[in-house]
């Protein structure tokens, strides 16, 4: 599994030639990249560098290898990269289960079992027997839960974290932050994580790059 | 495969657009000038342009149209922007909004037909007045519909127009900011009406231009309401055009692209006339702003906004209305306000004869609003895929068909598919109706589609779904209850087509559109009632199942109600 490691080989971003985010530094599996910045500093860029979304206005270089694979070439639905935004982003139109259900990988084959995973999820984060509920009568907290349980059914090879935490009030903030890196830790998943908040950087307790300063 | 088609939209809308338009307008200035080598008309002579000069009453046909499209436009914008300016953000104003959005969707020729029946001598309104107010025991021998000036074809354009220039105001508003341009100005000392002139309307009207652009257009050469509405010694230029093309003389058909050349003469000149009248709009807010007046006591002309609004919606519903009495009376005499009996008698004796209308109307309307929504979905796709929001020209080309006449154009169009053999075929009329139908979907569709919050297109794709699951998926389901939105705008688009529809089926298709319209000139008000009021249905059908399909299947999704 150590292979999983995630590596940033010289990746610089940029908008209109000003480089906003250049970073090269290999995450461990289970070890979190914090990226500072105050808001517009383009940090979420480097996020959508690794996910394979970057909008086409921005300019970007260098390479992304998950374990010994380059991945930096494939669509954004082959580099399984997890991600999770400041909002949960659930589906809407789907129910808290299909949300789950939607994020198991094929490979997981039959109702029954991929049934069986969907309720595991949602024991794991505290919210058994939501499966049928409808995903807008969550409160705050048990969204992001959710949303954490989404991405980690769906066997990503690593977590881009967008700062997930900063919508939550202070209490459900480090409660969640300590769940995320918990599961990214007993997953064994490197982590990537964008804040503008010092006390997300101190829990992470990995490397942090600041930009835009 | 699947990821090359985005890559289509673009061409694809261009060439519906802009094609029939290019191709219809050769088809037309060619024999204008005597070119027709089919018809042998291999040289360029003026002798047609100069025999349609010598008609009786021309000149005055086409003033009756420049007229038409100046005023109508002139009223039902000024009416807006004063009921905006008076309104906007108060609990009348989204009272008013919910009542006007849906007559947007009320073919023109129902809300003419509605109008007729409303103020003719023998109509609802004579009806109510009398015999107690007017005296009257029989009908006036009064011409109020079909008035030679003109006047009620332009109230029936300008009840129609009103809706049309309010929704698109509505939509542009957001980007202007009306509330704190509206406390400067207040704090200022200006008026209401005087602050929002001074600081909303400028930049809100540069957003609308277009569409006033083709409130100018489609008045000065529209046919259906014109026939059923308008003056007919001389008729207006359009519906003499018509008569023109649809003679089986086929010589006739240089005259009549002569006709349909002056038809585009006379559109442009009206919409020179209408940038010479921005031009002095402008200067004339410029000195006012000058002068610093600050017309504080504008009450009287907020209420005038809100009334004339008010008059413009209500006439339409109360048309309508009666439309819907006419198709169910029994015995009605004058000057009794309801019939003796209903029946369904009319609906019965008329039902045979629907089927035939009735199926070209859904198949067509259906058809072409399928390929329109796909053309736009495909489009907007590519708008994502390129990063690059379409922008001024995409726009211009989306407002084509709406400012260019469509009398001026069809008929060339009519005369390729004539001669490639596609007239009067479905395929073709499927084709005509979509170069207009698109238009109105993909403005629908834009703003909800680039409003949607991609992240979570981003978490799909994170979740390793393709690109093709998660539009199926995610953002198709997401965005359901805006694409039957569209799409039932388009439907509504299309049965109202009029023209496109006479002169592609060639009267050998009929809709229920051209049947009613054909009935205009027989006046049996039962009969005309019965398709005036299918004509209405049908779009509200559509917008029920838009509205009713969302509800249902989302009904335990919170997140997706509006």
């Amino acid at each position: 599994m150590a292979d999983k490691q995630l590596f940033l080989d010289g990746v610089s971003i940029a908008l209109n030639a000003r480089v906003l985010v250049a970073v090269t530094h290999r995450v461990e599996v289970g070890e979190v990249l914090t990226v500072m910045g105050p808001s517009g500093s383009g940090k979420s860029t480097l996020l959508a560098y690794i996910g394979g979304f970057l909008d086409p206005a921005f300019s970007a270089s260098g390479k992304v290898f998950s374990g010994k694979e380059e991945i930096t070439a494939l669509p954004a639905e082959e580099r399984h990269a997890g991600i999770l935004f400041q909002d949960p982003l659930l589906f809407p139109h789907m129910s808290v289960g299909g949300n789950l259900l939607f994020a198991i990988p094929p490979a997981v084959k039959g109702k029954a079992a991929r049934l069986a995973l969907v309720e595991e999820a949602l024991d794991g984060v505290g919210l058994a027997g939501t499966a049928s509920r409808d995903p807008d009568t969550l409160s705050g907290g048990q969204k992001a839960r959710v949303a954490l349980a989404r991405v980690l059914l769906s066997a990503p090879r690593m977590l881009l974290l967008d700062e997930p935490f900063s919508k939550l009030d202070a209490e459900l903030r480090s409660q969640m932050r300590e769940l995320v890196f918990a599961k990214a830790r007993t997953s064994r998943l490197p982590v990537v994580l964008v804040t503008h908040d010092e006390a997300d950087a101190e829990a992470a307790g990995g490397r942090v790059i600041r930009v835009g300063q | 495969m699947c990821s090359m088609l985005p890559r289509l939209g673009p061409p694809l809308a261009i060439a519906v657009l802009a094609g029939p338009i290019l191709f219809g307008l050769a088809g037309t200035i060619l024999p204008a000038f005597g070119y027709l080598p089919a018809l042998g008309g291999t040289g360029f002579t003026l002798a047609h342009a100069e025999k349609l000069l010598t008609q009786p009453g021309i000149m005055m046909s086409a003033l009756i149209s420049l007229a038409a499209g100046l005023v109508t436009t002139a009223v039902s914008l000024g009416v807006v922007m004063l009921f905006i300016a008076g309104w906007a953000g108060t609990h009348i104003f989204s009272r008013i909004q919910h009542l006007v959005s849906p007559l947007l969707s009320v073919p023109h020729a129902a809300a003419a037909f509605g109008l007729a029946f409303l103020i003719a001598p023998s109509g609802m309104i004579a009806r109510m007045l009398s015999p107690w107010l007017t005296g009257w025991e029989r009908p006036p021998d009064l011409l109020i519909v079909n008035d030679p000036t003109g006047l009620s074809m332009i109230a029936g354009l300008i009840v129609k127009e009103i809706p049309f220039l309010l929704l698109i105001a509505l939509a542009a508003l957001p980007q202007v900011d009306l509330p704190r341009t509206r406390a400067l100005a207040a704090s200022l000392g200006y008026g209401r009406v005087a602050g929002f002139l001074h600081g909303v309307w400028p930049p809100l009207y540069r957003q609308m231009r277009l569409a006033v652009f083709a409130v100018v257009a489609f008045a000065t050469s529209v046919v259906d309401v014109a026939a059923i509405l308008g003056p007919t010694t001389p008729a207006p230029l359009a519906v003499r055009l018509v008569g023109w093309m649809n003679d089986p003389e086929l010589s006739m058909r240089f005259f009549a692209s002569a006709g349909a050349l002056l038809q585009l003469c006379v559109s442009a000149a009206a919409l020179l006339i209408w940038i010479a009248l921005e031009r002095l709009g402008a200067a004339m807010l410029r000195r006012l702003r000058r002068s610093g007046l600050r017309f504080r006591r504008d009450a009287w002309l907020r209420r005038a906004a809100l009334a004339a609004m008010v008059t413009a919606a209500m006439t339409v519903l109360a048309g309508l209305a009666t439309l819907a009495i006419w198709s169910f009376a029994g015995l009605w005499q004058f000057p009794d306000a309801l019939p003796e009996t209903f029946t369904a008698k009319t609906w019965m004796k008329t039902a045979p004869r629907l089927a035939a209308p009735l199926s070209v109307t859904l198949i067509v309307a259906a058809a072409s609003t399928t390929l329109a929504i796909a053309l736009t979905l495909l489009c907007l796709m590519r708008e994502n895929e390129t990063g690059r929001v379409a922008g001024r020209r995409a726009l211009l080309f989306l407002y084509l068909p709406l400012l260019v006449p469509q009398a001026a154009f069809l008929f060339g169009l009519q005369l390729l598919f004539v001669f490639t053999g596609g007239v009067a075929s479905l395929p073709a009329l499927v084709l005509a109706h979509l170069t207009f139908v698109m238009p109105y979907v993909f403005l629908s569709l834009s703003d909800p589609w680039r409003a949607y919050d991609r992240r979570y297109e981003a978490i799909a794709a994170g979740l390793g779904k393709s690109r093709i699951a998660t539009l199926l998926r995610v953002r198709l389901p997401m965005l359901s209850r805006a694409i039957l939105v569209a799409a039932a705008v388009g439907f509504a688009v299309s049965v109202g087509q009029y023209l496109p529809t006479v002169l592609i089926g060639a009267g050998r298709l009929e809709t229920i559109t051209t049947e009613a319209v054909a009935l205009a000139s027989g006046g049996n008000r039962r009969v005309i009632g019965v398709y005036a009021f299918l004509q209405m249905l049908l779009p509200a059908a559509g917008f029920a199942v838009a509205t009713l399909v969302p509800a249902l299947v989302f009904r335990n999704r919170r997140a997706m109600r509006v």
